[in-house]
């Protein structure tokens, strides 16, 4: 287990070098800067701008220098912690990121949360009671569940909500605590705003895993150890508890890796609309003030995400399942 | 057997003393025996009717699109200042003496001064008849051909908005059909390019092996490890707010295009590995035949199927990244008519709510994502008839 982690972590040194190289690219693409989108917006706005400022507002932000050298001083300030300087909030991006991360990832956490508890007894009856007519309608609602995107689910919730029952179902947090610093009422009050987003974006993650789930017990019911149990005279439950479900239990460890980073930026969207304070909204606004750091460096964490989660998956999947164990085995 | 001889009956005794599994298979084998994948694949397709039925729908819908100009009854930038935010009018079938020629009661219009909200009610007392097949609000067609014949126009003198007006007076439901166009084609586009991209890159992976392999399997990983939704953000920031209405079109659709094939080289990469080792693939290499006959009449028609599947299932999540690219403002903007566009014109919830019938486009977009599933799902069981569910 030992070699295959370090391997593992060797392998995802290059790929994090790529990823960074691509992200930086992909962030200086838009022609021009920060500093020459504020002085357009400034002259349009016919305020003038003093030509020394700017030389030094240059020279502070290091835009003058080689995309080469910025970009390593971005990826060498990364790997000390320092995540750059987010030019339209004048303070370092680790500032501006802080209460949104925690935000993001407590939605995140709950969205995974609901995924599991809601999928795994709705697939494990749809399986056993296979084209009954519950299952069948379970099916069905999972089927509107994927393809409903999530973010005109939450354009339509939100118009409903307010209609209807003509309250707000926008935000986080009760508009009193926005700006308050974190109390325990302030804590309440994000748990109470949770479940809309966490239920809008948690939908298609739910339905995509009843399918999983479901297909890949209805595989195991079907083979022979189980016949041969069934025959044996063990009892239905017992049987069900103790073979198939562990090995259709997989998705569930394949899919912790997957399933975060997937709630993260499937969630950016969502956040827009709902107007969430976490991280969705954030990126959009870096990204259309070339906020250059801001944005790169929350797609880098994104992307760290992933292969940590993957990492994480892999590493949970050799735990639970010996196949898995003795090909590594065989390979190394 | 009294009938004509099986024409195949040299290969094989159909004597039930010889050979009792072939004769009781015999009319099953007969009837699939000389039959080509393609066929197969449109016989076990045609079984799944909701599949079909959504084939069915999404085909009308391009047929819209084709001709969305003489579908929809007025242009897409047609504008009346004296029908702002305008509710939807009901089409009338039945009057007073029955069936009749669809008709709509004109709209009377007043300003409330003490609300400042325009009001408007329908004139129960008038009815104008629509007219179909008509001459209406001229338009180039595709833009190269001047017409003014439209499937429905509205009644002399009268307007006629099924599903109301926006805030400039502009017609929801032929907006939402002008949409169709650029929504529609997007992903239509962005497959052709990924799948381009997915088939010779995870062609040349699969086929070659070795390094290559090890290479490009490095790639697909770099990109998988990506978030697709921020970084299609990111992309579409980048592109210049100069370009034309067309290059952000191309722009979009080529963002969503680059970001799609890795997926689609993984797993045709992944297919064509395993064909390779199939028995039916040693079957006929043991008969002799040529490694260009075993790809063209074994793995190809085998791998054709699953891809057109694997297709179908991804152009709807292109279809949503414009809307959701166009929505928050990062896709295709105003003169550009497309469903994300007028969700994002329908601006914010306040507005929303004293016109609700601008979030009409949601409906579009939820049936279009909702058939291309349903009819993927099926395509990809008719493509691989042994995985179960």
């Amino acid at each position: 287990m030992g070699a295959f982690l370090l391997r593992r972590v060797l392998v995802m040194v290059p790929t994090l070098i790529a990823a960074s190289i691509l992200i930086f690219t992909i962030i200086q693409l838009p022609p021009g800067d920060y500093l020459s989108t504020l002085i357009a917006e400034m002259e349009a706005r016919g305020e003038s701008i003093d030509p020394n400022k700017i030389a030094v507002l240059r020279e502070a932000y290091g835009l003058d220098s080689s995309v080469v050298v910025q970009y390593l001083h971005w990826v060498g300030g990364m790997l000390v912690g320092d995540f750059g300087y987010s030019f339209e909030y004048a303070l370092p991006v680790s500032r501006v990121v802080g209460d949104q991360l925690w935000l993001t990832a407590v939605l995140s956490l709950g969205t995974i949360a609901f995924i599991w508890v809601l999928s795994f007894p709705i697939a494990l009856y749809s399986a056993t009671h296979r084209h009954t007519p519950l299952d069948l309608f379970l099916t069905f609602v999972g089927f509107l569940g994927l393809a409903i995107p999530n973010f005109l689910l939450a354009l339509v919730l939100l118009f409903l909500a307010n209609r209807l029952f003509d309250i707000s179902i926008g935000g986080l947090m009760a508009p009193e605590y926005m700006d308050a610093p974190w109390s325990p009422g302030k804590i309440l009050s994000v748990f109470e705003h949770l479940w809309v987003p966490v239920v809008v974006i948690g939908t298609s993650g739910t339905a995509a895993m009843i399918r999983r789930l479901r297909a890949n017990l209805l595989d195991e019911l079907h083979k022979p150890y189980v016949s041969v149990a069934r025959a044996k005279g063990l009892a239905p439950g017992r049987l069900l508890w103790k073979y198939p479900l562990r090995v259709s239990l997989i998705p569930f460890v394949a899919d912790v890796g997957n399933l975060l980073p997937q709630v993260v930026s499937g969630g950016a969207v969502v956040s827009i609309v709902l107007s969430l304070p976490t991280t969705g909204p954030m990126l959009l606004r870096a990204l259309r003030a070339q906020d250059t750091y801001l944005a790169g460096s929350f797609l880098m964490f994104l992307a760290v995400l992933t292969m940590v989660g993957v990492l994480i998956s892999d590493i949970a999947l050799g735990l639970i399942d010996p196949r898995i164990r003795a090909e590594e085995r065989a390979q190394s | 057997m009294t009938s004509a001889p099986d024409p195949r009956s040299h290969w094989w005794s159909t004597d039930p003393e010889v050979a009792p599994c072939l004769a009781e298979d015999s009319a099953e084998a007969r009837r699939y025996g000389g039959l080509s994948q393609g066929t197969l694949f449109w016989s076990r397709f045609r079984k799944n009717r909701l599949a079909v039925l959504s084939m069915v729908f999404l085909g009308l819908l391009y047929l819209v699109v084709a001709f969305a100009e003489i579908v929809a009854p007025y242009g897409t930038g047609d504008r009346n200042s004296r029908e702002i935010h305008m509710p939807p009018q009901a089409i009338h079938l039945l009057g007073p003496e029955g069936l009749t020629t669809p008709y709509v009661h004109p709209t009377l219009y007043h300003l409330d001064k003490d609300n400042l909200r325009r009001v408007y009610t329908p004139d129960t007392e008038r009815r104008q008849p629509l007219r179909f097949f008509c001459l209406g609000a001229s338009y180039t067609f595709w833009g190269l051909f001047p017409g003014r014949f439209h499937l429905v126009c509205p009644p002399d003198g009268g307007s006629f908005h099924p599903l109301g007006t926006d805030r400039l007076g502009r017609d929801v439901l032929s907006r939402i059909i002008h949409g169709a166009r650029v929504s529609l084609t997007v992903g239509l586009l962005g497959i052709t390019l990924s799948m381009t991209l997915g088939m010779a890159i995870g062609g040349v992976a699969g086929y070659k092996g070795g390094l290559v392999d090890l290479l490009i399997q490095r790639v697909i990983e770099l990109f998988r490890c990506l978030p697709e939704l921020p970084l299609w953000m990111a992309l579409s920031a980048a592109l210049p707010v100069t370009w034309s209405p067309i290059a952000v079109y191309f722009g979009i659709t080529l963002i969503l295009g680059l970001l799609d094939w890795p997926g689609l080289a993984r797993s045709i990469r992944g297919k064509l590995l395993s064909l390779r080792e199939e028995e039916f693939v040693l079957a006929s290499r043991m008969m002799g035949a040529s490694s260009g006959r075993i790809i063209r009449h074994h793995l190809l028609p085998a791998l054709t199927s699953h891809l057109i599947a694997s297709a179908t299932l991804s152009i709807p999540g292109m279809i949503l990244g414009e809307t959701a690219l166009s929505f928050i403002g990062l896709g295709l903007r105003p003169p550009v008519t497309s469903w994300g566009v007028l969700l994002n014109e329908a601006g914010n919830l306040n507005a929303v709510l004293l016109h609700p019938w601008l979030l009409a486009p949601v409906l579009p977009v939820i049936l279009t994502v909702l058939t291309f599933n349903f009819m993927g799902d099926g395509l990809r069981d008719a493509a691989d008839p042994y995985m179960d569910d």
